[in-house]
């Protein structure tokens, strides 16, 4: 049985600290993993990040509270904060299939279902990977692959405070960003999204994971 | 002797940029090591030893571009 982790509000690194024994548990043969949890305000850039799309300095940053951490995953710089809902799935690839574009679509299309399921339209824009509601994004992909094990994930925003991205450019695009709470205009209860984000990941990737595990 | 072989990454993907050899020419490695970190736009992969040996003939620096099927090093 797959089985899903609840950080709660987490820091950064700590929440790294635990995928990784994740990837290594899962690699030795055990369970499969969803972990979800929100991150205190925190850049993280990825393999190919340039720094020209921090709007501030790193200096000026860390002055202002706010690291910065370079990290082992795909694409651009992206921020994590409060009312995102993060969520690193550690899924075996070799259960499902060994294709990079697949897994980050299907990634693309639990997002799509679960908005869906909140009657908010979304969609993908041509060549990028995310999840778009009309020219605003309201979710960003990133991920990490070891031995076809899968690490980082997605972030969402749910009841983001999208001042926070003036920051950055978010993965190095003009884009503007979204949340479901300014789609609906009201606050979003976070715990029924992962309870739909859980419904939607399972139908998508046909994976039994459950809550309260 | 073993190739080091950038392998299928998926459908649509014909190369990635190597980001980083976890080891040097001349490190002994076995099966257990990921021995280079490949990135192909939003994600990295990492390249396990196909054998156990010394690693040997790197043929792409960090940050260079390697089609799929090329071989990225040897292990003797």
């Amino acid at each position: 049985m797959d089985k899903v982790l609840d950080l709660g509000t987490i820091d950064y690194l700590t929440a790294y600290e635990v995928q990784k024994n994740c990837v290594r548990d899962v690699i030795n043969g055990d369970e499969q993993a969803l972990i979800f949890c929100e991150h205190p305000l925190v850049l993280t850039m990825g393999r190919l990040a340039s720094t020209e799309h921090l709007l501030l300095s790193e200096d000026e940053l860390v002055k202002q509270g706010v690291n910065v951490h370079y990290i082992d995953r795909g694409g651009e710089v992206t921020l994590h904060t409060q009312g995102q809902m993060v969520v690193y799935p550690i899924l075996d690839l070799n259960k499902h299939k060994k294709d990079l574009h697949w897994y980050m679509h299907q990634l693309e299309e639990v997002v799509i279902d679960l908005l869906t399921q909140f009657a908010i339209v979304a969609r993908r824009e041509k060549d990028q990977t995310g999840v778009w509601v009309r020219a605003k994004k309201l979710a960003s992909i990133g991920i990490g692959v070891k031995k076809w094990v899968t690490y980082h994930g997605v972030g969402i925003n749910i009841n983001t405070d999208l001042n926070d991205f003036q920051l950055i450019r978010p993965c190095g695009l003009d884009v503007t960003m979204t949340s479901m709470a300014t789609e609906k205009n009201q606050t979003i209860d976070i715990l029924r999204a992962k309870t739909m984000f859980i419904r939607s990941f399972n139908k998508v990737f046909q994976t039994q994971f459950k809550k309260g595990q | 002797m073993a190739d080091i072989i950038l392998p299928e990454l998926g459908e649509g993907v014909k190369e990635a940029t190597i980001a980083c050899w976890h080891f040097s020419e001349g490190d002994t490695i076995t099966t257990e090591d990921d021995v280079v970190e490949l990135v192909t736009d939003k994600a990295t992969f990492n390249v396990p030893a196909p054998a156990n040996g010394t690693l040997k003939d790197i043929q792409y620096k960090d940050g260079e571009l390697a089609a799929i099927g090329s071989v990225l090093a040897r292990i003797e």
